[in-house]
């Protein structure tokens, strides 16, 4: 009997140690969630997130940088306050004001951070950053906010927000997360992967009070952060500024290239909008406002704003008329036979260099038709397709149908009417002749164009045929780096002699034809044209494009008022003190700046604007 | 001279052995459960000494001078002495309420210097060792009411007192004496019937009372089919089945009367844990869903001596106490937690052996005392850490962080390993 006690009592021990063996493979093998639920308790996953690069303006000027907030969050069940006064002195807060929050906090969640007090300042953070230590259940958040030195260049800058849910969901590289910020639009937008740099992870071991315990497998793991890399624009931030004051109570465009480099001087799109508004915990509200606006400020007009080009086009004709052999300095029209109107001046010598000082209809209507009728074969609808395909052929090396490339998201392509577009519009082919596109000759019809395409056509003539891609950025980072394709110039294809007429009659349409007397820079040999964009509702737009000075030009640009009428009246005199600006860093026609400044055309401004179908011509 | 190396010759070296290696990997579990890994201490450190690794190094050192005490008395002496050592501990179980110091919210401790002792941990051996003298008289028998009743109130004495301090866990070790009393000649009706009685309380418990009562039908229905032809005929049977089914329910209704009018809050809540895993595991479960958690991250390799997250960051509460088991249980994993497992069998087989191997009742008798009480430690502390047990303040022998605890546990299997180096000098019977 003893030994066999000995075994039965043995059995039971060996029972439960079955049991348990059968227990522990269960938790251990089987179960993976404790697993899951070891690392959340001990490890902690912080993501550091550098700062965007800064953004410098081309003399170096700094616009845009970060400035750091601070956010102090509480977990409630963590968190232990035992001098409560001393925690309210501390943080400058009220017994009261600290109850209301620890309540809310409880209410919201027993073990998850909730925000306590938000937007401490670096001082702030400064004086509780060694008394924190104190107070376990609180932590630091650290976030930083877009900061500008100007109001001016917002629309270009863009903004940085929030990542929305669609954007989330689409991204290819799988980087962001709900909550990231990211650049939403215009430079922000574009050189998005160089301003965010990369993210850093760490991981870092916690005890049961959350409280840092080392790296995690020795920082194997971590990735560290790579700061974002600054950017170096072209803009001449004070011209910018001065641009901007003077489309204030406007709406339009403007944009001013150095025709050597292609680079933006400046880009102004009106109305625009205070760029921090969009920068702080207020977005949503701001956002709201901004985007309800009729006028839409949003919107970064320079790139993608539709407009027709006016008489500005006109320069376009000569120089195509010229390269094709079909136009030469001495050719002669009267306004006898055009279906289109002119303004007085004299046709006693009507030639190329008049033509485009007064900016003759006529003139160009009787070039276009030649353009399209020489050395062509065929009835006139066959005549017109051959014509207008070889005319659209060198248009379109102006950059005009297509995009320049500019360093901006939203830039449009616009519209240069060539065969196909008129055998579709036509539903066939041979369906149309001269008579029904006549309108392409001054501008009008279905040209569409942006202010930056015009402004890139000015740099064009002052360079006498070539362009470099327009763009905003000169370099981006320490080694200043920037795509080989703004550093190419593209050939436009039309002899540099062609633009010796076109030169002078911009210089003398300056001095003693369409521009007036406001758009006249006494000490500047400026050359420009003016022209007057129809559209389907309200006042025309006033366009005008000019380039100074006449030899070796430093400046190009093209200026958009929106329903301001002719374009001498608004465009030429804004333009002309851009220019002045930006080539004597001072403005001597003081009254002319103050007039300009002050001008507002808002009240002709309709509102759904859209581009006109119907042909009908002006000047 | 001669007669010391004797006994040291007679030694049984594999329990010492295993004793070694069970301090040692308590030790070193303990060093894990307070290591920071960002400022590591060394035992060179005289900070090291006020953390619970340095203190039980300083545990593990007087424990050795005890075990040389124990072999310098003569071994009779704890026989002779069985009494004394018996009373005095029940004094001193009386004493505590009045003169002893909280430790940890439990007023049980004396404070003698700078270590506090804790009497209840020692009343086990006391009690051993006088069960296993009162058992030596040849006039008892326990198969005879009287005998039982006897050992039943050696037993009861220092349970009660234990339970008047609220050490109801601590208590509930003398229930182990059972195995000495069954190996000794108590009937086995006696554990069959304790083991009955717990398996009615889970049951009662766990299942709905309807529950209970079918599966008894059922059971009935069974028993009937295999009884022999005319006891099927008699009607005491059918009477007897009834009043033994009307009992059980009875006693089930009981068992949740017990749990809601007697047990005081904390004892039913954790019950309640133990039933319900996700019952409050912020709170009152926090300690098991932490301690499953460590156990269970651990995988089957374990995250390597010094690499477990939730031993070092204080997650399980009385980690280097009564927890000390997750720390195996994550840092070795699958394996070193098979490993102590087998090796505590195996510990609990050897000294099994041993004590039938010894001439004397005496010693045979507080052998089996010895192994009953490690086993029920063995048995709640590992079972509480996986949530088979409800949480009690029960130690893991050897292991546990604890001077009170590894003393009392040395000394329980040193005065056995004493009685067993000098079996071949005591006359058998």
């Amino acid at each position: 009997m003893p030994e066999g006690r000995r075994i039965i009592i043995f059995l039971f021990f060996l029972l439960i140690g079955l049991i348990f063996i059968g227990k522990m493979f269960y938790l251990q093998m089987f179960d993976s969630t404790y697993e899951k639920a070891a690392d959340n308790n001990a490890i902690r996953k912080i993501i550091q997130v550098p700062f965007r690069g800064e953004v410098y303006d081309r003399f170096g000027k700094l616009i845009v940088y970060n400035t750091p907030v601070y956010d102090l969050y509480i977990t409630p069940r963590k968190a232990v306050v035992k001098d409560t006064n001393r925690f309210c002195a501390l943080f400058g807060i009220t017994k009261g004001r600290f109850d209301t929050l620890t309540k809310e906090a409880w209410a919201y969640s027993r073990v998850k951070p909730s925000l306590f007090l938000k937007h401490l300042s670096k001082e702030d953070f400064a004086k509780i950053q060694d008394a924190l230590v104190d107070y376990p259940g609180f932590s630091i958040s650290t976030t930083a906010f877009r900061t500008y030195q100007s109001k001016a260049l917002s629309n270009a800058l863009g903004y940085v927000a929030e990542i929305n849910n669609n954007s989330l969901l689409d991204q290819k590289d799988d980087y962001y997360r709900q909550g990231d910020y990211v650049g939403i639009s215009g430079l922000e937008a574009f050189y998005e992967e160089a301003l965010r740099g990369q993210r850093g992870v760490k991981y870092r071991m916690v005890n049961s009070n959350g409280v840092e315990k080392g790296e995690y497998r020795h920082g194997d793991l971590d990735v560290s952060s790579v700061a974002g890399q600054n950017l170096f624009t072209s803009v001449d931030i004070r011209l910018q500024e001065y641009a901007d004051s003077l489309m204030m109570k406007k709406v339009g465009s403007v944009v001013a290239i150095e025709p050597s480099t292609g680079e933006i001087l400046s880009m102004v799109s009106a109305p625009s909008y205070d760029p921090s508004l969009l920068a702080g915990r207020n977005f949503s509200k701001y956002y709201q406002i901004l985007a309800l606006d009729p006028l839409k400020p949003l919107i970064n007009r320079p790139p993608s704003a539709y407009y027709r080009p006016g008489s500005a086009f006109k320069i376009v004709q000569a120089l195509v008329g010229l390269q094709l052999g079909i136009l030469t300095t001495g050719s002669v029209f009267t306004h006898a036979g055009a279906p289109v109107k002119c303004h007085v001046h004299n046709t006693s010598h009507n030639d190329l260099h008049n033509a485009i000082q007064w900016s003759c209809n006529p003139y160009f209507y009787h070039a276009f038709r030649k353009i399209l009728y020489d050395n062509t074969q065929g009835d006139t609808f066959e005549r017109s397709a051959q014509g207008l395909q070889r005319w659209s052929e060198l248009v379109a090396n102006f950059g005009f149908g297509r995009k320049l490339g500019v360093d901006l998201g939203n830039e449009k392509k616009g519209n240069l009417p060539n065969v196909e577009y008129y055998n579709k519009v036509y539903k066939g082919e041979n369906r149309w002749k001269f008579s029904n596109i006549y309108s392409l000759s001054i501008g009008e019809g279905e040209l569409v164009v942006s202010p930056l395409k015009m402004a890139n056509f000015a740099a064009i003539i002052a360079n006498k045929g070539w362009y470099i891609p327009p763009h905003l950025v000169k370099g981006v980072g320490d080694k200043k780096t920037i795509d080989t394709f703004y550093k190419t110039p593209v050939s436009v294809g039309i002899d540099a002699k062609h633009f010796n007429v076109v030169h002078e009659g911009m210089r003398d349409a300056v001095l003693h034809g369409t521009v007036g007397r406001e758009g006249k820079i006494p000490d500047i040999v400026m050359c420009g044209k003016t022209g007057t964009s129809q559209n389907q509702k309200g006042k025309d737009h006033s366009v005008f494009i000019a380039f100074a000075p006449k030899d070796n030009p430093k400046i190009a640009i093209a200026v958009f008022v929106e329903n301001a009428g002719f374009g001498g009246f608004a465009a030429a005199p804004i333009a002309s003190l851009i220019i002045e600006k930006y080539l004597k860093g001072r403005v001597d026609r003081k009254d002319i700046e103050t007039k300009f400044m002050n001008m507002s055309y808002l009240a002709n401004v309709t509102y759904n604007r859209r581009i006109v179908k119907k042909d009908s011509l002006k000047r | 001279m001669s007669q010391a190396s004797n006994q040291i010759g007679k030694l049984d070296w594999i329990t010492v052995g295993l004793y070694a290696l069970f301090v040692l990997l308590g030790w070193m579990s303990i060093y894990s459960a307070v290591y920071n890994p960002e400022a590591p201490l060394w035992i060179f450190d005289e900070a090291f000494y006020t953390s619970n690794a340095g203190r039980q190094l300083i545990w593990i050192g007087t424990s050795l001078v005890l075990i040389i005490l124990i072999f310098a008395l003569d071994f009779r002496f704890f026989e002779s002495f069985a009494v004394f050592i018996y009373a005095a501990f029940m004094l001193a179980l009386i004493a505590v309420p009045f003169l002893g110091v909280t430790v940890n919210g439990s007023h049980s401790w004396f404070k003698l210097g700078g270590v506090t002792i804790q009497p209840a941990e020692f009343a086990k051996t006391a009690t051993a060792l006088l069960l296993a003298k009162y058992l030596n008289d040849p006039q008892v028998n326990l198969t005879k009411w009287m005998s039982q009743w006897r050992s039943a109130l050696i037993i009861a004495l220092p349970m009660l007192l234990i339970i008047g301090s609220n050490e109801t866990g601590s208590a509930l070790v003398f229930a182990s004496f059972i195995i000495l009393l069954y190996r000794e000649g108590l009937p086995g009706e006696y554990p069959g019937l304790l083991i009955a009685l717990i398996a009615l309380f889970v049951s009662s418990l766990l299942l709905s009372p309807l529950t209970i009562f079918i599966c008894l039908l059922v059971m009935a229905s069974l028993f009937v089919i295999i009884l022999p032809i005319y006891q099927r005929r008699l009607p005491q049977t059918y009477v007897r089945m009834a009043g033994a089914i009307a009992i059980i329910m009875a006693l089930s209704t009981l068992v949740d009367w017990v749990v809601n009018h007697v047990l005081k809050e904390h004892q039913r809540n954790r019950i309640k844990v133990l039933l319900d895993p996700s019952f409050d595991t912020r709170g009152l479960g926090y300690q098991v869903t932490q301690s499953k958690i460590a156990i269970g991250s651990g995988g089957f390799w374990g995250k390597g001596y010094l690499g477990g997250t939730q031993t070092k960051f204080d997650f399980v509460p009385e980690q280097s106490t009564d927890f000390i088991f997750c720390t195996i249980g994550e840092e070795f994993g699958f394996v070193g937690v098979m490993a102590v497992i087998v090796l505590f069998l195996f510990f609990l087989w050897r000294l099994l052996y041993l004590a039938d191997q010894q001439r004397s009742r005496f010693a045979r008798a507080y052998g089996f005392g010895v192994v009953g009480i490690l086993f029920f430690h063995f048995l709640v502390n590992i079972g509480m850490t996986i949530g088979l047990m409800p949480i009690m303040g029960i130690p893991l022998p050897f292991f546990s962080y604890g001077g009170s605890s590894l003393w009392s546990f040395t000394i329980l299997l040193f005065i056995f390993l004493k009685l067993d180096a000098h079996r071949s000098d005591t006359l058998s019977r």
